[in-house]
Order: C-alpha cells, then structure tokens, then sequence
C-alpha cells in the first residue's frame, strides 16, 4: 500500500514537473522587469560576511518552449555573429564555467540590457524583456546549467556542437 | 563522400597522424583515406599546383633605392618587401643571434610590421594601439618613448577578428598610423607628440580601421575594416600635414561617390555603365554592403595611380544579396590626388565565399609571353595568382597557387571567375569541403618578391570549409553574416606553406610546409634568405632559391606578424619580427576560445583548434643579428 503511494506520489510530480516544462506562456511578466532593483553581484568579496540575498531565479529555465524561444532569439539579435554557437570569436565563449560578469541568470540578464565594456552591445530597449530572460536561459542551457529535458536537443542547422541537452555541466566558477 | 560526416574527413586523419599511433591502427587508417579520397575526388576536382624546377629570372625591372631604413610595411611602393641588406646570406643565417627583445605588454595578435627610420625603431601593438620608440643606438635599444591613444574599449567588440593593427607609416618627420576605434594619427616621430588626430570611421556603426596607412606625396590613405558588420566601404586620402580629409572614395554606391568619372576606363564591358555600384545590388543593399578596405595599398609613381583591392561584400549569406555586387572583391587603380577611378577588375563576381580581396598588388616589370609587361601581381583570396596589366586591367594570367574546388578557373576573355555549380552555398542546407575555405588560400599576410631570385614568397594557408547559409538580420552595431562555417584543415593534410612562386613561369618553385597556416608575412633579402613565422612560434629563415630551412627560433608566442630588416647605428644588419599569436587564425587562442563549437571565430577556430596546445598568448618583439 505504502508502495502504491509512493508511485502515485512520483507520478503525480513528474506530471506536474512535466506540466511546467510544456507550460506555453502567452504575455506574461518576466521573473523580474526592475533591473533597478538587481542584485547581481559580480565578487567574491562581501564586506562585513555574508553573501546577500541571492539573484532572482528564472522561472523560464524550467520551461523547454522559453528556451527555445530563447535560442531563436539568440540568433536573430545576432549574438551569434559574435559569440558563434557558444564558442566565441568577437565575444567570449559561452558554453564553459568562466564568466567575466558571473553566470547566475540575473548577471547575465544584466550583461545583455547594461552590455559591457569591452565590446558587448547594451542591448537596453531593443530586445524587451521577456525576451531577454528567454535568452538568459538559453545562454545558461549552453553550459548544461538547464534540466536535460528542457535543454534544446536539436538545432535546425548543421551540427557543429552537441546540442544543448547533452552538453555536461558546467557550474559557473566562483 | 556527402554521405560522411566531415568528422571522419581524411583532413582531420592527416593532421592528427602527427600522434603516433598503432601500426594496425594506421593501416586502417590508409584504407579509409584511400576510400574517403576516392569518393572525394568527383565531388571536388580541385588540385594543387604543378611544381616547376627553379629558373632564375634576374628581374629586368626597377627597384627603389634601399637606404638599409623600413619606413612602411611593405618596404617599397612596388610592395615587394625586398632588402637589399647582404651581410646575413645562405652560408652565415645559421649563426643568428638575439640581439634584443621588447615586450608589448599585449596578449591579443600582432600583425604589425616594426618601422626603422633614423636609427629608432617604431612598434604599434593591437588594441589599445600603444606607440613605442626605441632607441637603437644605445645597447639593449631602451624605450625612448611611448604614445597612448587610449581608444575606446568598446571598439573591441566590432573587430571581427581580434583586435589586430598592420602597423605604421612614416613621412614627413610623422609617424601615420591607425587606432581600431577610427582615428587616424601623426605623432612626431622625434617627440612622440600628436600632431593630429582625425576621425575617419565610427565604430558604434561596426566600422574600425586595422590596417597600416600609406603615405603617397602629402596624403595619407586609409580605408575601413567591417566588412562583417554591413558597414558601407571607403578609402580615403586624409592631407598629411593639416589632418583634414582631402577625398573620399566609397566602394559601393553611385558613381560620383566611388570617384568614377570620365577617367574610368575598366578593361572588361561588365563593368561600363552607369551607377553599377547601386544596379549590381538588390535595393538599397549597397548601403550595408561591406566592401571595405583594410588591406595593403601599392603605388606606381611613374603612371601615378595607386592600385588597392576591395573587401568581400556583406552578408556573406549570398542569396540575400543577387547581382555581382560592384565594387566588392575586386582591385582598384587610382589617381592619388584626386581619388578617380582609373580601372577596376572584379576578382570574385557575386563573391560566395568571403574572397575578402585586399590582398597585396606586386607592382612588376615582368617578361610576359616574350614582351616586358607593367604588371600587378596579387596572389588572391580565391586562390589564383593573377598577372593584371596595371595600366589597362587586364588579366594576363590567373594560374591557381593552392588547391581550389569552389572554381574551375578564370576566363581571360571575360575576366570572369568560373565557379563551381555544386559548391554554391545556399539556405537549408550545408555544402561541404569548399577549397578554399573562407580567408582564401591567402588572406592579409603579405608576399616578398626577390629580383634575385625572380621569385614570390608566398605565406599562405590551406584550409577548406563546410557551409550553410542562414537567416541575416541587419542590426547596426552587430555582425552581418548569416552563414554557419566550420573549417578544416585542407586536403593534403598540412594548414599552410611558404610557397615560392615563379611569375613568368606561372608555377610553384619549393614550399615549406606547415600543419597551420602560415599567417605571418615574408620578407626577402640581397643575401637570399627568406624570414617568416609560424603560428606555433617558430621564426625561420630560408634559403631563397631551394626553400631549405637554414636557421630557426622559438619564439614565446605564435608569430603573424611581418618580419623586416635593417642596417642599425653600428653597420650591422638586424632583422626584426613581432611574436605574439592571434588574428582569425590564431583568436583561438588570443581570445581563449572553446573549440567545442566548431563556428567559434567564423569557423577557423576548428582549423586552429590544436593550436592552444602549442602556444600561448604574449607580445615580444625579437630582433636577431649575426
Ligand atoms: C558585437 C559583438 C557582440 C554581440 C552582438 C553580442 N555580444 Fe555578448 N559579448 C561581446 C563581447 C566583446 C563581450 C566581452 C565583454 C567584456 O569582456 O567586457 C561579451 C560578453 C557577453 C557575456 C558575458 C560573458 C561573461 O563571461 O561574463 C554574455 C553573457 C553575452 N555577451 C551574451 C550575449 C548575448 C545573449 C547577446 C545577444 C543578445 C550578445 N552577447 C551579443 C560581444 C558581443
């Protein structure tokens, strides 16, 4: 009996994980819109201890259409031109655990609204919100920081790299 | 061979055969070669030139008085990076000797040739394109002084392929040289203070300026770099005195802005007519079509014209841009006063490749079919080494100098280059194995010519490259390409060569094999030895006429840089060269790039990706002497 509750237990949360990786949103608010209000943080250092309240989690990592909405607009905002499929070129590559700026979703949120001083674009009132938490999540899948099953598991192009999903993961280094 | 996935491409088998491996396991390799290459061959019929035996063809024609100076990248107005400096010969280069050494303080490419001009010697570094005077009458040659342009950081973003600078120029008691953020500067040469400082290009639009200025009378001419940012193309003559821009020719657009006037006379009917630089492009395309020039300019000052090539036009996806989109991938012959076209030739029509065409134009006096000819010699992005008549524009002879599949040759009626049907790029769908791959069998690094010998020195690379075209979206600021490229190394398994070459034979003499491309320049000297880097560190010198490999030394870094030679202060012959690695063939390393993506860099990240397991990064420049 204890057994069959078990079952039903786990069935019912692998639906309900499965439900929000199907999710499909329509309009619907960023995890966070006030960049005002970040609290990336891109040292080690915290004067007087602790490390403050971490960032803001992206709800759109768990869903596996954000991601691939991310991914397209990857592309067609021409991150690509620079930083090629995550290997970099002009810009650094993406797809390993070294981040300049930090790898938590909110830094690299950041990153694309605010660019950076040598040579990333700020991106700030061209590409909307939303979307931007799109693509943060899609820039996170390239180091495997994303649930396998949300991950992209195939590209539209020639391949050039494993895809997403079985990219091993790489914890950004702090 | 469609049907193989490139991985097991018989290029990446002969490249890595460098490991050693089990005799068992080599003979199955053998069998797979001997199969890939068999179903290979009817999909690309390219092939590698014929090797002639050496003749020596003491040159006819004239050479500038050498004054045992350096005093622009490529020596000579003529661009034949030919010294005329002895003392270092066949039989003694073995016994060179580090004189000094300078560190630049940089870690990105240096592609820079040094300057010497009254015994100072003059280095401009990549990014944050430092100027440093050294003092070469005092021992160990000590920093006389240094000028910081302090370009803005964000230009980094916009060079597509590290953030490279050729070098400088002098003229008129000034240093000319370039800052990648669009200046161009005069810095007295004595002082090290800025004379002016003009803005030619705008960043913030993708537009940047990597090359080195040439100074012709009192202009100094630079051209853009952006080629993959949809900027729109010029040259311009910038007073070499005042700063103020005396003319600017744009290279795509109407005629009265591309300076084409009463004085255009091309050679082929293809380019006659009205405004071609607008009809030749889908609507309004011209204005983010690239063409830009970041290459090398030569001068004839007998004909007074000046002859400089034209970049790939932008995107490099093709289909979105039908026509042969004049006045991209092509050579130019201009009046230096006023800018005015004289003639034009197109190397690639329609270009489908990114044959970027700014290499450099050899201005020679050559015996063709049996009559002294003017010509222009260039060995080309698309593979072919053409003799161009450099008063008229014609093409005498267009002989392939590396292996090319992506064309059958070219037409010496028509001038046109005959691509291959089956090698065209397209949407949804990839292409493999194009020979040449995208920086051309020969890219920027720059050919010597000895009249000694009568011979090209040709450093050049041997890569192909599979392709397939996607979407380009144009966003001011941002890459213009729409193409996913992966490279290789190319058939015959080695990445590159120093390549002598005969131009009146019209064949390859010796070369020098590399496994990466050779992507440093050559220099060639009155004692028959030729100098040039290679992208894992080596500097070699060569004998001139059998390509033996006399001497050579490690240096800290890969070298693409452009070696040069001098008389110093005590009248001894010194050579110098830059090492420090980068530029498209080695930002794999420079830019610490993750070679599990195998567009990373345009795609030459995966022709270069052994790379990081020889070199390092680090700028050094090394001067040796006997
Ligand atoms: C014009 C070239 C260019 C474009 C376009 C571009 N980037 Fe960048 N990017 C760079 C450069 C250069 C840097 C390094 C900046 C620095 O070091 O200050 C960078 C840095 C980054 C970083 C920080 C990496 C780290 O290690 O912290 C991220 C994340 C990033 N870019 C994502 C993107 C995304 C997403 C897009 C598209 C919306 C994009 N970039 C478009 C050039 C570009």
């Amino acid at each position: 009996m204890k057994r069959l509750y078990f079952i039903v237990i786990g069935f019912v949360a692998l639906l309900l994980a499965s439900c929000e990786r199907e999710q499909r949103r329509f309009q619907q608010g960023a995890p966070s819109t006030d960049t005002s209000q970040s609290h990336a943080s891109m040292d080690e250092i915290y004067p007087g201890g602790a490390r403050p309240p971490s960032n803001v989690a992206n709800v759109y990592e768990e869903n596996a259409y954000m991601v691939s909405e991310g991914k397209r607009l990857y592309e067609q905002y021409n991150c690509v031109g620079c930083h090629f499929h995550g290997g970099g070129g002009i810009g650094p590559p993406l797809m390993d655990a070294d981040w300049i700026y930090g790898g938590e979703p909110q830094n690299i949120h950041d990153t694309i609204v605010e660019g950076r001083p040598n040579g990333m674009p700020s991106f700030r009132g061209k590409i909307p919100d939303q979307q931007v938490w799109e693509i943060t999540a899609y820039v996170r899948s390239m180091s495997g920081l994303l649930r396998k099953d949300v991950a992209p598991g195939r590209s539209d192009d020639m391949s050039i790299k494993k895809p997403e999903e079985s990219q091993k993961p790489e914890p950004p280094k702090k | 061979m469609q049907f193989l996935p490139s991985r097991i491409s018989p290029a990446y088998w002969d490249f890595s055969a460098r490991i050693p491996r089990k005799s068992s396991c080599l003979l199955f390799l053998c069998l797979y070669l001997c199969a890939c290459n068999n179903s290979r061959s009817h999909v690309s019929e390219g092939q590698f030139p014929e090797k002639g035996g050496f003749q020596n063809n003491v040159y006819q024609g004239r050479i500038e008085p050498d004054d045992g100076q350096w005093v622009r990248p490529a020596k000579d107005y003529a661009s034949t990076r030919f010294s005329s400096l002895d003392q270092i010969n066949t039989g003694n280069a073995k016994d060179l000797k580090l004189a000094f050494t300078f560190s630049t303080g940089t870690e990105r490419g240096l592609e820079a040739a040094p300057l010497v001009v009254n015994n100072t010697m003059y280095i401009v570094t990549p990014w944050p394109n430092v100027l440093y005077a050294l003092d070469l009458t005092r021992p160990g040659a000590p920093l006389k002084w240094s000028f910081q342009p302090k370009p803005s950081a964000s230009a980094k973003g916009v060079a597509c392929c590290d953030w490279v600078n050729r070098g400088a120029a002098y003229a008129f008691g000034n240093i000319y040289y370039n800052t990648l953020d669009g200046y161009t500067l005069a810095i007295n040469a004595n002082t090290g203070q800025l004379v002016w400082k003009t803005r030619l290009a705008d960043f913030t639009r993708g537009e940047s300026i990597t090359m080195a200025p040439l100074v012709v009378k009192d202009k100094v001419l630079v051209g853009n770099s952006g080629g993959e940012f949809g900027v729109r193309g010029w040259l311009t003559a910038v007073d070499a005195h005042s700063g103020k821009i005396a003319w600017r020719a744009y290279l795509t657009g109407p005629d009265k802005d591309v300076l084409i006037g009463p004085r255009f006379k091309p050679f082929y009917s293809q380019y006659k007519g009205k405004d071609l630089g607008v009809s030749s492009w889908p609507p309004d395309a011209w204005k983010i079509g690239g063409a830009s020039m970041w290459g090398w300019i030569s001068y004839d000052p007998e004909l007074n014209l000046i002859y400089h090539g034209v970049a790939n036009p932008g995107p490099w996806n093709s289909e979105v841009r039908p026509g042969d989109n004049l006045w991209s991938a092509g050579i130019f012959a201009r009046d230096p006063d006023t800018g005015e076209a004289v003639w034009y030739y197109q190397t690639s029509p329609h270009d489908l490749y990114d044959y970027d065409g700014i290499n450099e134009n050899l201005l020679l006096d050559l015996p063709i079919n049996g009559q002294m000819r003017k010509v222009l010699v260039r060995p080309e992005r698309n593979g072919y080494m053409y003799v161009i008549d450099r008063q008229t524009g014609e093409v005498l002879s267009a002989k392939p100098f590396g292996f090319v599949n992506s064309s059958k040759g070219v037409d010496l009626k028509t001038g046109l280059l005959q691509y291959v049907e089956e090698k065209h790029p397209r949407l949804g769908g990839v292409v493999r194995d194009i020979c040449p791959a995208a920086p051309g069998a020969k890219d920027w690094q720059p050919s010597a010519f000895s009249p000694r010998t009568g011979l090209i020195y040709v450093p050049h690379q041997n890569i192909c490259m599979d392709v397939e075209e996607t979407d380009a979206n144009y966003i001011a600021g941002t890459p213009y390409v729409g193409e996913n490229v992966r490279m290789l190394i190319g058939h015959g398994g080695f990445g590159g060569e120093m390549l002598a070459w005969d131009p009146v034979q019209q064949k390859a003499v010796w070369s020098i094999k590399d496994h990466f491309p050779i992507w440093s320049g050559a220099l060639v000297t009155a004692g028959d030895v030729v100098f040039f880097g290679t992208l894992d560190g080596w500097f070699k010198a060569a004998n001139a006429r059998t390509g033996e490999v006399l001497w050579q030394f490690k240096t800290g870094s890969g070298i693409i840089g452009q070696p040069v030679t001098y008389k110093g202060p005590d009248g001894k012959q010194y050579v110098a060269i830059l090492s420090g690695v980068g530029g498209w063939a080695g930002v794999v390393v420079s830019g610490g790039l993750d070679t599990r993506d195998e567009s990373a860099a345009l795609g030459f990240a995966n022709a270069s990706k052994e790379l990081p397991k020889y070199t390092t990064k680090g700028g050094m420049l090394y001067v040796f002497a006997l």
